[in-house]
């Protein structure tokens, strides 16, 4: 009998920041809620992280950056989802993120941004609410 | 009648008011949780007597200020002599920016200053690296060779001040530039105050700010102490940290312990390097967070003390009492503010820094309201400021030494917590020290266990923060933002390649080259890297040097 696929669901952290309590956590949260989480540690280049989504073959990326980078770093992550035609993959982000940068991101496609004290548990809901189709 | 016997009327009048008065209340008015504990998850009693305190001897336990053990502090005046340092973390976007807060808070009645640094300087890279993108000022101020240094303490005379440098990887680069710059000042190294951070071994499990392997990186900060002892006698080489163990999730006892942990491992270094103890001791300094749970931080910071104290004499056989004075700087908790109804946040501030305040610290930073947001404005690093003031002058906590201790709780906690860290420690002791634990991967999971149990009570409302899980409002009171201009990086990179074509660059070539060898030949480093600072040589150019003969550190990742 085939076991069903797990969703895989990647989370990283782009740029130079170290602020991955709030990462760990949910990954440890979406691991727990059943899904396969690949979370490739800090410092995380756009092109290492689209990398690892295309070789571990991800549903979803989860991103957190809490440095103010993000509207730098996530144009070019988004650029780099298309280019490499990921673009079935659901993308959500989260950290210290400005509400008023938050229309800017989700017009690149990022599909929500969660901010700080958010419970985990609306963030697990929200994967499994909008899963991609491919899943 | 003999202290046993006051003691056992004590629990005679207890165990009769449990079975007579408190049932009556219970009933009418029953407790509110079916126990309560703190964030270390120690079980908090409904009270506390002399019975939980009968074992304590106050001339071993606590003394008097000034003296062994020093729970109840480091100085004999303390406050009423003078009051501890109002240091507040700052940096953001250019060194003319940062310069221009600098003086602002100097004139605000700051008195202390303390760097923080952005991301690429921290680890290690310049402006113009491509890692650099959009990081530039972003969270700290830039700082890429001397010539930032310069603009950063333009009219700021480095004898006038004490300045706190909050990096590690390239600790060494950025105190030779304060070097530098006092030289140019004409201050001698003698008369420099400040400290570096400095402390790597908090970096591989909390902060990960890293960039060399544990092996070259110990010996970079002992290489700071070492030549920080020889010529620098005000500078503070290392604040062995526990913030950044306590904001990555770790609970208070993980804090005290961890912390006091690398603070032995530390010492071990420098004496297997052939220093004396009673050389570089005095000059270790302590840097901890200060979290919500106003008595069990209070108990942290006597802990914390009265354990160094002994560490220093039982196991290093220090004989000068500095040696085993524990000097603290205090953060209030950046994790604990919240985006929502940010104002709330001056009032955990301030419970915060009153803790820090009762707790004995020697130095203090008070986090603006808006640091969930975004770098604190100008109005908000006032309001934090201005909390410490009050609390100085209008509260009356600063008018006598150690006002709790005595408190039947506060020195149950005391003991308990030093019970606790104690029981870490010889554990750490028997895995082989705080490499093999770091190795192994414990303090990085002791952390995340706990910050994720921290965060798993909150998502229940075990735990109750306001404005984010209970007393919430919808619609959240909008405050300025502070935004980097996106310009400071153009300006930034522009300024850096400017000075790449002007500096003499057969002299850097020499000067790093000079690195190369001396770090082959594994030579106390600091000589080399202020001459190397001088002939204007780039952060990531040093750091390029060492990362060449030292590698990188590859994060070992523990969820």
């Amino acid at each position: 009998m085939q076991s069903e696929r797990k969703i895989r669901i990647l989370i990283a952290k782009p740029g130079l920041d170290s602020h991955d309590r709030g990462a760990k956590i949910v990954a440890r949260a979406l691991r727990d809620a059943g899904m396969e989480v690949i979370y490739t540690g800090l410092r995380q280049t756009p092109e290492q992280i689209v990398e690892t989504a295309l070789q571990e073959d991800v549903d979803i990326i989860g991103l957190s950056i809490l440095s103010g980078a993000h509207k730098v770093l996530f144009p070019r992550i988004m650029e780099l989802v298309e280019q490499k035609g990921l673009t079935d993959v659901m993308v959500f982000a989260g950290g210290i993120i400005p509400e008023e940068d938050v229309p800017e991101m989700k017009k690149l496609g990022i599909k929500e941004i969660f901010g700080p004290g958010t419970p985990t548990e609306k963030i697990v809901q929200f994967v499994f609410e909008n899963l991609p189709e491919r899943t | 009648m003999s202290d046993k016997e006051k003691i056992n009327q004590i629990t005679r009048e207890r165990e009769r008011w449990e079975n007579t008065t408190l049932p009556k209340w219970m009933g009418q008015r029953p407790e509110r949780k079916s126990e309560f504990r703190n964030h270390s998850d120690t079980l908090i009693k409904r009270v506390y007597t002399p019975e939980d305190i009968k074992d304590l001897d106050y001339m071993r336990d606590l003394g008097l200020p000034g003296e062994y053990p020093f729970t109840r502090g480091v100085h004999a005046t303390m406050y009423r002599g003078r009051l501890w340092t109002m240091r507040q973390f700052s940096g953001y976007g250019t060194a003319e920016q940062t310069n221009q807060r600098f003086k602002y808070l100097l004139k605000e009645g700051e008195t202390g200053l303390s760097i923080a640094f952005d991301y690429p300087t921290i680890r290690g890279y310049d402006s113009d690296n491509p890692f650099s993108q959009g990081e530039v000022g972003t969270c700290g101020v830039a700082v890429a060779s001397l010539k930032d240094m310069e603009v950063l303490f333009d009219g700021i005379p480095l004898d006038k001040v004490t300045t706190s440098m909050t990096v590690n990887g390239p600790a060494a680069m950025l105190l030779a530039m304060y070097i530098a710059v006092g030289d140019k000042q004409g201050v001698s190294r003698e008369k420099l105050g400040g400290t570096t951070q400095n402390d790597v071994l908090k970096e591989f499990f909390a902060q990960k700010l890293i960039i060399f392997p544990p092996k070259p990186s110990i010996k970079l900060v002992t290489d700071i102490v070492e030549y920080c002892t020889k010529h620098m006698p005000r500078w503070n080489p290392i604040s062995i940290s526990g913030y950044h163990i306590r904001e990555a999730g770790s609970n208070a006892v993980q804090e005290l312990a961890f912390t006091l942990y690398d603070g032995i491992t530390y010492v071990e270094s420098c004496l297997e390097r052939g220093m004396k103890v009673d050389e570089f001791a005095p000059r270790l300094s302590f840097f901890f967070a200060s979290h919500n749970n106003l008595f069990e931080e209070v108990a942290k910071f006597r802990a914390a003390r009265r354990i160094w104290a002994k560490v220093m004499k039982e196991r290093f056989h220090a004989k000068n009492s500095r040696s085993m004075w524990m000097r603290m700087h205090v953060q209030t908790s950046g994790c604990t503010l919240t985006a929502q109804q940010p104002l709330n946040n001056i009032t955990r501030t301030t419970i915060q820094a009153l803790a820090a305040v009762l707790g004995g610290t020697q130095s203090l930073h008070t986090n603006s309201f808006d640091e969930a947001l975004c770098l604190p404005t100008e109005d908000a690093v006032k309001v934090a400021l201005r909390t410490q003031q009050i609390i100085a002058h209008e509260s009356g906590s600063a008018d006598t030494i150690d006002p709790l201790a005595g408190c039947y709780y506060i020195e149950c906690l005391t003991n308990e917590m030093e019970g606790q860290a104690m029981d870490y420690i010889q554990r750490i002791d028997d895995m082989g020290g705080a490499t093999v634990a770091i190795e192994r991967g414990f303090f990085q999971k002791e952390i995340a266990d706990s910050a994720y149990k921290y965060q798993g009570e909150t998502d229940e409302k075990k735990r109750i923060i306001v404005g984010v899980n209970e007393y919430t409002t919808g619609e959240d009171a909008a405050i300025p933002i502070l935004r980097i201009d996106p310009k400071v990086e153009e300006k930034q990179v522009a300024g850096l390649q400017k000075l790449r074509r002007e500096r003499d660059n057969r002299k850097v070539d020499e000067v790093l080259e000079e690195l190369h060898y001396a770090a082959e030949k594994d030579e106390n480093l600091m000589p080399v890297i202020i001459e190397a600072v001088k002939a204007y040589a780039t952060i990531g150019e040093m750091c390029g040097v060492l990362r060449k003969i030292y590698g990188e550190y590859k994060e070992l990742i523990v969820i």
